[in-house]
């Protein structure tokens, strides 16, 4: 770790890794059982599956570099809304699975760029972590990016709900982007990525789908930011709430 | 009982009187010391053991098949294994460490550190030869080619049914049973089947 690097820094950059993945899937692994059909349905919580995984050990990590002994299901089960760092977009409820399918592949358009450049950090977990995950990023956008153009390009009534999604959705993409203090000393230490870089790639990449698709790209007439900060929509509380109720009644439960 | 450079390098051979081995060697069960540097031939027994352990989802293969298991080595006066998950989020791993320990511990091995390791990432090109054959044989193809030369954006090419053998499949869903499946068609003999994707 680079001197100019507190470890509080390094502390924040991981858990707000590890919650985006964490609360992305747990949203996603709502639609276990109710996908519209069963391939999706499996394909959905599979996803979800890799999720949780790329959370688990980024939050395990990020229990090590705090060094208070937290382990990842500490991080997961015992911190409230105001201490959870993910982006908005991420805690979002499901929607239709117009809405889920735009989700997604805004995000996973976002992470497959972002762990690329992530692979090189030289924080060497990090970049392990990275390596890992990229690997699924990739077949993650494959298939998010596949159903824009199924959903866009398919019946009227699909592609005027994948239009809707696209559109309520679009303002929380700008906090994707939104760096702060901590992206800045990460990046000039390294660690972390060059957020402007991901950010072309990451239009190039949505203009593309978007345009294949024969969607529009909406202009963007506000955002929504503040998840690094903590600040959060009011969704957030009742996903908490469904998915830390076992471990808050029953700390510390084991299976 | 061996020895080896006096005292330092001890472990207990099955059926040893217990009470020969000096009490600072064993491990908190009493039964077999873990404080000594073990010697070459139990890192092997403990290595062949360990390739007998079957993967939990695809009982076919052992996790040395399937590249899981990655290093069975001393670390700090203990045997330390090394796996490897498949996926990130692989429920697999944690049964496959408990296996692991049953094992061992069935042979009289229960100190034994079982460590994760993501880097260098599991890819399906560590798939054995013999792993390969055993998935074909069970009605899983095998991953066809190499990893790093699939694409991104396309599915996996020359996968062929593993009940006619006809090249004429197509993917119906990237996403399988198991992280590592997805699932095909034949569209000569119309069967449905399993493919251990490429990654």
């Amino acid at each position: 770790m680079s001197g100019e690097t507190t470890r509080q820094e390094l502390f924040q950059y991981v858990i707000r890794l590890g919650d985006n993945a964490l609360i992305n899937g747990q949203r996603l692994a709502e639609w276990c059982g109710r996908g519209p059909f069963v391939e999706e349905d499996i394909a959905m919580t599979n996803i979800a599956l890799d999720l949780v995984g790329r959370a688990r050990m980024l939050l395990t990590y990020a229990g090590e570099v705090e060094g208070a002994g937290r382990t990842e299901d500490d991080l997961a089960y015992f911190r409230n809304e105001r201490e959870f760092r993910n982006f908005q977009i991420m805690e979002l409820p499901v929607g239709d699975f117009a809405f889920t399918t735009a989700r997604q592949f805004f995000v996973d358009a976002y992470d497959y760029f972002y762990y690329r450049a992530l692979q090189h950090s030289v924080d060497s977990t990090l970049a392990g972590i990275a390596a890992k995950t990229l690997k699924e990023c990739e077949y993650h956008l494959r298939h998010s990016a596949e159903w824009m153009l199924r959903l866009g390009d398919g019946t009227e009534q699909s592609h005027a709900k994948i239009s809707t999604a696209v559109a309520e959705l679009m303002p929380f993409t700008y906090e994707l982007f939104d760096a702060d203090g901590i992206d800045r000393a990460m990046q000039a230490n390294q660690i972390g990525v060059d957020l402007n870089t991901v950010e072309a790639l990451w239009n190039e990449k949505v203009n593309n789908v978007l345009d294949e698709a024969t969607l529009e790209r909406p202009e963007l007439k506000y955002t929504r930011s503040g998840g690094r900060q903590g600040l959060h929509s009011e969704h957030i509380g009742y996903l908490l709430a469904e998915m830390q109720s076992l471990q808050r009644a029953m700390p510390g439960q084991d299976w | 009982m061996i020895r080896v450079k006096g005292d330092r390098f001890i472990f207990r051979e099955k059926g040893t009187d217990l009470k020969s081995v000096p009490s600072r060697c064993r491990g908190k069960n009493k039964s077999v010391p873990f404080s000594c540097n073990y010697p070459d031939s139990v890192i092997s027994e403990i290595r062949q053991l360990l390739e007998q352990v079957a993967d939990p989802e695809i009982p076919v293969l052992t996790i040395a098949d399937l590249g899981i298991l990655q290093d069975v080595c001393r670390h700090e006066g203990r045997v330390r294994v090394v796996i490897t998950p498949t996926y990130s989020g692989c429920p697999a791993l944690q049964t496959i460490e408990q296996d692991i320990r049953t094992v061992l511990t069935e042979n009289g091995y229960e100190d034994v550190e079982v460590a994760t390791r993501i880097s260098p990432p599991w890819t399906t090109d560590w798939l054995s030869e013999a792993g390969r054959e055993k998935l074909l044989q069970y009605g899983i193809v095998p991953p066809a080619g190499s990893a790093d030369k699939q694409s991104l954006r396309m599915p996996d090419t020359g996968v062929a049914c593993p009940r006619c053998r006809s090249a004429a499949t197509e993917e119906i869903s990237r996403f399988g049973s198991t992280p590592c499946k997805a699932l095909y068609r034949c569209n000569d003999c119309l069967e449905p089947f399993d493919y251990f994707k490429c990654i």
